[in-house]
């Protein structure tokens, strides 16, 4: 046991019992950030800030909701949005940070592959980047479930009975996840269950070792520079500042992030105030009826992309069902980013995308299909829609086919 | 200068991307369709003025015996329950009918009220419509009886109160305590199709949709069972703005508080970003 003496003030006396001034180092002070890197590297603090408000809107809304079919749409759009004083506000900030954590997500994901920040000892960083996409799409889809209003019934009844495309045991899974034959109360209480406790739970432990994961390859730069942290930081703190190519988290890295977030801010409370239909979509403010079918059932628009890659086979090959090859080409999509780093067969370069001779017209290439994917996700699959959908769809599998070719040509180059 | 241009470009990404999936997807999923058309052309005009007088004696004679109108003191024959079964529906109020609905549609409604109303593909022969046609009557008699149906009552009608006299024999509207005049099982057996709850409605259609379908339900769904019911633009205008106090009752505060909270960031954005400059000046 540490030698206890008497305290010279609140931090001395916590830092006997707790060391918060090591802690502190660790975490903040002496936790090294390079120097050479743009806006974008203040994404993952932006991501921080909107799980905070997606995490305290949600406890607010929670404290009024009602998780029941019959109670649901009304102590939503009735209680929330007009009874409780700025109910309307704690769900539009809701719904519109759901939306606007994708759109981040998004810029993260791509910003990591055009610097590429996900090889090279960086691979936990991606994987466990990728667990976090996967658990927020959980996290979001339930969480639209529960308004019970017209698309999340239908989007419900959708996307549960892909499940059941699963060979043999398809039909019973579906069963099994809706507690019922169809979507209904039952799966309503589960949805719940899963997006205010499992998840969120979830969410918060795999943060934790994204965050952690960043600690022994560090965070990558601008030009992908292979800096020595100790010598780096070792200037840093002998006051050689304006030298050295690090900066600590706290107080140079946050400082810019602050700004970078509240910049942000200004655009979401526009959007939570003024152009929220995009996050909370009218159709949705129907209540669930399950006798009426709406017209165009679409899912919110950051899964648009992967749900036209399923849409996009609408006609059978080669004797296969157009619906189990759409699944097979879904299933991949869904986790094809996750094993990226292994498809790149050059792993030693870093370099950003536009000192990679194929590599950029890769990325761009991938940034411009998943668009197309995501528009024509939500327009009518009909006619000349169907067939811009399928070729997107092909060339999105083709583009991870060819990636490992690409990068092993890239790496023969590099050789010479 | 590397940072803006970077800017430029997400900002370029994202805004294709929103263009997309919202105003071009919509535009696409929801076609062009003729605007709302307040002059109900289709019908034939009114050539002749009507005489308030004649048209008292004509309602009188006609009217009352299904109608109310509480505005004169006139109540129903029967309660809204025994209306419902021996009509199918709940017969309009008419205190304000000549006011709230548009003049040319109702004399073509008293002529043929299932071309007016667009319900030919509900009613007919085999089912006919409760109100009967009045085609016996003559031009000038049904002059007089738009004429007298307008000069009931001299005060403006609420918005509240168009809604219940054009909308609420059918729709409810939970969120302020409405309840549909006729219950929904009879309206299911009349009409084909259970009238829905309103209450968000404002916020499912929204105010732009709405006025283009109140108009005229028939060129918005193929096959609905919502009659055109002819309101003037200024009374379906009270309709919607109704609907909008009750669904969107928190607009006008989120519409105010919204350039506060943009306030707030752009002072808090602004202070972090001369923190930044002071930081990194010792850094850079």
């Amino acid at each position: 046991m540490a030698e206890i003496r008497k305290s010279e003030g609140l931090i001395d006396w916590l830092d006997q019992r707790l060391a918060v001034k090591a802690f502190m180092r660790v975490m903040m002070t002496e936790y090294w950030i390079p120097k050479n890197i743009n806006f974008l590297w203040a994404m993952g603090v932006v991501l921080v800030v909107l799980f905070g408000v997606l995490l305290v809107t949600g406890l607010l809304l929670l404290m009024y909701y009602k998780p029941d079919i019959n109670l649901a749409f009304d102590s939503v759009n009735y209680t929330i949005m007009q009874e409780v004083e700025y109910g309307w506000l704690w769900r539009h900030m809701h719904g519109v940070a759901a939306s606007a954590t994708f759109l981040i997500i998004y810029i993260h994901l791509l910003t990591g592959i055009y610097y590429g920040s996900y090889k090279k000892g960086r691979e936990m960083i991606w994987i466990t980047g990728m667990v976090l996409f996967i658990a927020f799409s959980a996290e979001a889809f339930s969480g639209y479930m529960l308004p019970w209003g017209q698309m999340s019934y239908w989007a419900a009844q959708v996307i549960t009975n892909l499940f059941s495309g699963i060979p043999l045991i398809g039909d019973d899974v579906v069963i099994w996840i809706r507690g019922d034959y169809v979507v209904a109360d039952a799966t309503l209480t589960r949805f719940f269950m899963l997006h205010v406790v499992l998840l969120p739970l979830v969410i918060i432990i795999v943060i934790a070792v994204h965050f952690y994961s960043l600690r022994f390859p560090h965070v990558n730069n601008q030009e992908s520079e292979v800096l020595n942290f100790e010598i780096e930081s070792k200037k840093f703190l002998e006051g050689r500042k304006k030298e050295s190519k690090v900066v600590p988290f706290w107080p140079v890295f946050l400082s810019k992030d602050f700004f970078v977030v509240g910049f942000f801010m200004m655009i979401f409370f526009a959007l939570v105030c003024y152009q929220f239909d995009f996050a909370m979509d009218p159709i949705n403010f129907e209540p669930a009826n399950s006798m009426k079918t709406p017209a165009h059932i679409y899912p919110e628009w950051y899964f648009l992309w992967n749900y036209e890659v399923l849409r996009g086979f609408f006609f059978d090959i080669g004797g296969m069902a157009a619906m189990d090859i759409g699944l097979i080409a879904f299933v991949i999509a869904n986790i094809v980013f996750m094993i990226l780093p292994f498809l790149d067969r050059n792993p030693m370069n870093t370099a950003p995308a536009h000192k990679r001779p194929v590599f950029k017209y890769w990325f761009w290439l991938l940034v411009v299909d998943m668009i197309v994917l995501t528009v024509y996700g939500k327009l009518p699959p009909t006619g000349v829609n169907a067939w811009v959908g399928f070729v997107a769809a092909v060339i999105f599998l083709g583009l991870f086919i060819a990636l490992p070719f690409i990068t092993k040509y890239e790496a023969k180059g590099d050789a010479q | 200068m590397r940072e803006i241009k970077i800017l430029a470009i997400v900002l370029f990404f994202t805004a294709v991307t929103y263009w997309g999936v919202e105003p071009y997807a919509h535009s696409q999923m929801h076609p062009h369709v003729a605007p709302a058309d307040f002059g109900f052309k289709e019908i034939a005009p009114l050539h002749v003025n009507g005489n308030v007088d004649n048209g008292k004696v004509l309602v009188e004679a006609n009217c009352i015996a299904c109608h109310s109108i509480k505005s004169l003191g006139l109540e129903a024959p029967m309660s809204f329950e025994e209306a419902a079964s021996a009509y199918g529906i709940v017969p309009p109020d008419l205190s304000h009918a000549g006011v709230i609905y548009d003049k040319n549609y109702l004399a073509g409604f008293l002529k043929d009220p299932v071309s007016a109303t667009q319900l030919s593909h509900k009613f007919g022969d085999a089912k006919p419509y409760a109100m009967p046609s009045f085609s016996f009557l003559s031009e000038q008699e049904i002059a007089d009886v738009v004429a007298y149906l307008g000069n009931i009552v001299s005060t403006k009608i609420s918005d509240k109160g168009v809604f219940e006299e054009a909308c609420g024999r059918c729709h409810s509207m939970k969120y302020d305590g409405l309840k549909a005049q006729t219950p929904n099982t009879f309206i299911k057996s009349y009409l084909g199709a259970e009238a829905p709850d309103v209450s968000m409605m404002i916020r499912s259609k929204k105010a732009e949709y709405l006025h283009t379908f109140i108009n005229e339900p028939l060129k918005m769904v193929e096959g609905i069972a919502m009659p055109r019911v002819g309101l003037t633009e200024a009374s379906q205008a009270q309709v919607v703005s109704y609907m909008e106090s009750v669904g969107d009752r928190k607009k006008a505060e989120r519409e105010s508080l919204g350039l506060k909270l943009i306030g707030f960031m752009a002072i808090f954005t602004l202070i972090a970003y001369l923190w930044k400059v002071q930081i990194w000046r010792e850094v850079e």
